[in-house]
């Protein structure tokens, strides 16, 4: 579970182009579910999620990760809860990387290398043997029928190849949640419900999914747990799909 | 001032060194005046982002201060057939009084950059800064030393002056001949072999109990430091000579020529790496009760004394073997 | 520990790959970093594979040579000094040397004329280095005709010539009999150019020479070891100079480092910026960073060091020889013996690797501290 308690976060603070992006945000996430946060651009969904993912730290406000203490890789004693606003970046960043997975809008798949070494990418960090995270990749690959591009260059790709890629890329550290921005601005339809479909069965396997979209085949989808509308910043509403 | 290569490149080192230092000794001011990690403010970010710049530069200045150090001493070597009398590094290094500050400069230099390092692997480890303040504290203390350094350097340099043949006459008459020592003042070798044996054996037990049940810390770092500068004193007294086979010659440099297979290299190696090691044990004693380390200290301590121990042994061994093979018999 | 090593593989994996990725603009800094090196290179090699061969010359020379100043500039010696300096102790044999220097308006070349009593005395043969041999087109039996100080020619049979592998001492060298180089140069019975003073205990070098100078005080004794000394610091000066010269070029490299450093393309910023967003840490990328630099200097130190040692000792450093020789028409014509020890290798690293590396500290950081979160921004 995942616990925001007033988050704030605003950028160039003290200058006269101060925004505020996330307004006073206090939200519960739940394990196991789709939360969807739904609202137009610049409504701050992008923003939230970042902090939740650790990639950024809030100005202000407190964000709780509850009953994770197994992926965090150093002991704070005694805690089930680790709070991450105050750890420096080294430490969000184990966090990050053994918790999260992400697929961003524009896939951020890295040019001129192949698509297996796209895939491994999160991995080379981590201290892993090379044939350890190498054997996960290529089952990931076959897991969404992508083995024959295993050698490929991204360039060439389709969308909606690009788009498992991506997908393969942020399990390979096998996160239990999944962050995605946008993951369907640049599909058509069919690409799109493809996508939900596999975040169903990502939720399936018992990961929790967290979605920003302005796009009805998201929030409008059967799958969708929960829905949180953002506007300019701030929460306005948040309801149970089920 | 000589136009020597070797001189160039050591002084170019010590710009850059001092330079480097001096621009992570200003960062490392505003940290300790701003820091505050409960902020998520972009100041503090922006902080937190210099102190993996701080970190590079003195891992960078302490790999460039073990390397000068080295050339420094082989250089001093090289301009020994400058000088009338100087026979080798030593007697280059008397050719003005900045040599031997320099050089010694140099070697705390070098060990404050490694036990810098050391508290600042502790602090990386704890999830809230616990050392900020001590580390930077720390820096703030080498980087001047850096500066006096490079001064000396420069110093030493400017002031030599090579005798060549002037114009007038040969140089032996342009000044006093008398000639550099080219021996260093040496301790008998008999005490100085009970001092080093004493020392080390004093540093292992003290090693060992640490390692194994956890005590004695302050007492082992004490001993592997005072072990180290005994160890340089009996290089001087009795380990030189020994490898040297000559009861007279008792330079510490020598060590580091072809002559002898390069084994001084491996030799100092060992026992400025026990020394760091052993050192920072000691200076992250106090800090073994913050919450945040308690349980990233002790294994690391640990793994210190282990190289220490490691490191020592090895150096010990060397000097055994040649104690026994030599064809010198100190009696 | 194994984590540790693996991080670094892979980072060093991804490393050669990125590097090879972008062939095009680390070539060119490549480019820019073998050049400074070759050059500072060659440079090393070559001071100090002269400093060898004037090691190598002055080790034949006598341990102690006695000139005579009038008015402050060399002059002749007369023989009876000689007679006088073997009366002190410890000084087991005077010699009277004869030698000087013959210009040959033929073809504008500088001879080393040099007396020998061994050169059979009655006989007008000569013994010639093969750089005269060159410039006259002399075999052994040809006639060498050279012009006296009084006009009239001296005819000299060329009796040996010297082997090529002498060169460097002897290539402009005309050893003939006392008695011929009396007539050529119309020089004065009874004097010397100098005197070779050979001493039985090499210690007593000073304390023969100050004797000397209260003996004679217009006498000025010089030990070999001077002269290798003031050769051996005319030698790092140099060489010292010419790296004064070329630190110009060194700057330029590193400012042209500084500047690939900083001026990341937008493709890289990207690449950093998704790299980030997935997990890698700033100390990952930093990590990243320190690879691609120390790829870059080994690959051109290697390559500039390799290019460097053809250039000097194959090839004989044409860049520099006439830098660095000094000038003559009858240039010795010697392969210079390869001398390369660690000690060069680590200076050349010093000068070029470490200002290298310190001009990218900051930069690199930049780059690794881009915001992991600059990937999702748009």
């Amino acid at each position: 579970m995942i616990e925001l308690s007033n988050i704030t976060k605003s950028f160039n603070s003290g200058k006269p182009n101060q925004f505020t992006a996330v307004d006073s945000v206090t939200l519960t996430v739940h394990p196991r579910e789709i939360t969807v946060f739904k609202g137009p651009s610049g409504s701050g969904k992008t923003s939230l999620l970042t902090m939740i993912g650790c990639m950024a730290r809030p100005s202000s406000g407190r964000i709780f990760l509850h009953g994770l203490e197994a992926a965090v890789p150093f002991r704070l004693d005694g805690a089930e809860t680790v709070e991450i606003t105050s750890l420096p970046e080294r430490f969000l960043n184990d966090i990050r990387r053994s918790t999260f997975g992400f697929i961003f809008q524009q896939f951020n798949l890295v040019k001129g290398i192949s698509v297996l070494e796209n895939v491994m990418l999160p991995a080379y960090p981590t201290g892993e043997g090379r044939p350890v995270f190498r054997a996960r990749a290529l089952e990931l690959l076959e897991q969404f029928s992508i083995t024959r591009l295993a050698g490929q260059r991204v360039e060439l790709l389709s969308g909606g190849e690009l788009q498992r890629v991506a997908i393969a890329r942020a399990l390979i550290n096998n996160p239990s949640i999944i962050i995605a921005d946008e993951p369907t601005a640049h599909l058509d339809s069919k690409l799109s419900q493809e996508f939900m479909a596999i975040a169903g069965r990502l939720k399936g396997e018992g990961k929790s999914v967290l979605i920003a979209s302005h796009d009805p085949i998201v929030f409008d989808s059967p799958l969708v747990d929960r829905l949180v509308e953002m506007r300019d910043g701030a929460v306005v509403g948040s309801r149970s799909c089920r | 001032m000589i136009l020597h290569p070797a001189a160039l490149a050591l002084l170019m080192i010590a710009l850059l060194v001092s330079g480097m230092g001096i621009y992570a000794g200003y960062y490392g001011l505003r940290i300790l005046g701003r820091w505050d990690p409960a902020s998520g403010s972009e100041g503090q970010l922006e902080l937190e982002r210099r102190t993996y710049l701080i970190s590079t530069i003195m891992s960078y200045i302490l790999g460039f201060e073990l390397m000068s150090l080295f050339l420094f001493i082989y250089t001093a070597d090289d301009l020994h057939t400058l000088f009338t009398g100087a026979m080798c590094a030593v007697g280059s290094l008397a050719i003005n009084s900045f040599g031997y500050p320099a050089l010694l400069l140099k070697t705390i230099n070098f060990i404050l950059a490694g036990v810098w390092l050391i508290l600042n692997y502790a602090d990386n480890k704890g999830y809230d800064y616990p050392l900020i303040r001590v580390k930077y504290e720390l820096l703030n203390l080498v980087v001047p030393l850096l500066v006096l350094e490079s001064v000396l350097l420069i110093a030493y340099f400017a002031g030599v002056k090579p005798d060549i043949i002037t114009s007038c006459c040969g140089s032996l008459f342009s000044h006093e001949s008398s000639g550099f020592s080219s021996d260093l003042a040496s301790l008998p070798h008999r005490p100085m072999q009970i001092a080093y044996f004493a020392g080390m054996a004093l540093t292992a037990g003290a090693g060992l109990l640490f390692y194994l049940k956890g005590r004695a810390g302050y007492l082992f770092s004490t001993a592997a430091a005072v072990t180290f500068l005994i160890a340089i004193a009996s290089i001087v007294s009795f380990i030189g000579p020994y490898f040297y086979e000559l009861p007279t010659h008792h330079c510490p440099f020598c060590l580091l020529q072809k002559e002898y297979g390069y084994i001084g290299y491996f030799m100092y190696a060992t026992l400025f790496g026990g020394a760091v090691a052993g050192i920072g044990v000691g200076v992250l004693m106090p800090f073994r009760g913050i919450s945040s380390l308690a349980h990233i200290i002790p294994p690391l301590q640990r793994r210190l004394v282990l190289g220490t121990l490691v490191c020592y042994l090895l150096f010990t061994l060397i000097v055994i073997w040649k104690m026994i093979f030599s064809a010198l018999k100190l009696g | 520990m194994k984590r540790t090593i693996e991080r670094h593989l892979n980072i060093l994996e991804f490393t050669l790959a990125s590097l090879l990725r972008r062939r095009g603009k680390n070539l060119s800094l490549l480019a820019m970093y073998l050049l400074v090196i070759f050059m500072l290179a060659s440079l090393q090699f070559f001071v100090s594979a002269l400093k060898r061969e004037a090691a190598v010359i002055l080790a034949d020379a006598p341990d102690m040579v006695v000139q005579r100043l009038m008015a402050g500039r060399q002059d002749l010696v007369p023989t009876e000094y000689a007679t006088g300096i073997a009366g002190i102790r410890g000084v087991t044999a005077v010699r009277p040397r004869l030698w000087g220097y013959y210009y040959d308006a033929l073809n504008g070349a500088n001879y080393t004329i040099m007396a020998d009593e061994q050169q059979a005395a009655g006989l007008p043969r000569a013994a010639i280095g093969a750089g005269v041999a060159r410039a006259r087109t002399l075999a052994v039996g040809d006639l060498l005709p050279l012009i006296s100080y009084n006009k009239t020619p001296v005819m000299l049979e060329v009796g040996s010539i010297f082997p090529s592998s002498s060169d460097l001492i002897a290539a402009d060298m005309v050893v003939i009999s006392p008695a011929q180089f009396h007539t050529l140069f119309n020089f004065p019975e009874g004097q010397a150019t100098d005197l070779a003073v050979t001493v039985r205990n090499p210690k007593e070098l000073p304390t023969v020479a100050a004797k000397i100078a209260t003996l004679f005080p217009d006498s000025r004794p010089i030990l070999k070891s001077e002269i290798q000394r003031t050769y051996q610091s005319i030698f790092d000066w140099r060489g010292g100079m010419t790296l004064m010269v070329l630190s110009a070029a060194l700057l330029s490299f590193i400012i042209f480092a500084w500047d690939k450093a900083t001026g990341l393309s937008a493709e890289e910023r990207k690449e950093i910026g998704i790299l980030k967003s997935i997990g890698w840490e700033t100390s990952d990328v930093l990590l990243l960073k320190f690879w691609e630099g120390t790829v870059i200097s080994l690959t051109a130190f290697l390559l500039g060091v390799v290019l460097a040692y053809g250039h000097v000792f194959f090839l004989s450093a044409p860049l520099f020889a006439q830098a660095l020789k000094g000038w003559s028409v009858i240039y010795p014509r010697f392969q210079l013996v390869p001398v390369v020890d660690a000690y060069q290798l680590a200076v050349l690293f010093f000068l070029t690797v470490v200002p290298y590396t310190t001009a990218t500290v900051i930069p690199c950081w930049r780059a690794a501290t881009t915001d992991p979160d600059a990937a999702m921004r748009y």
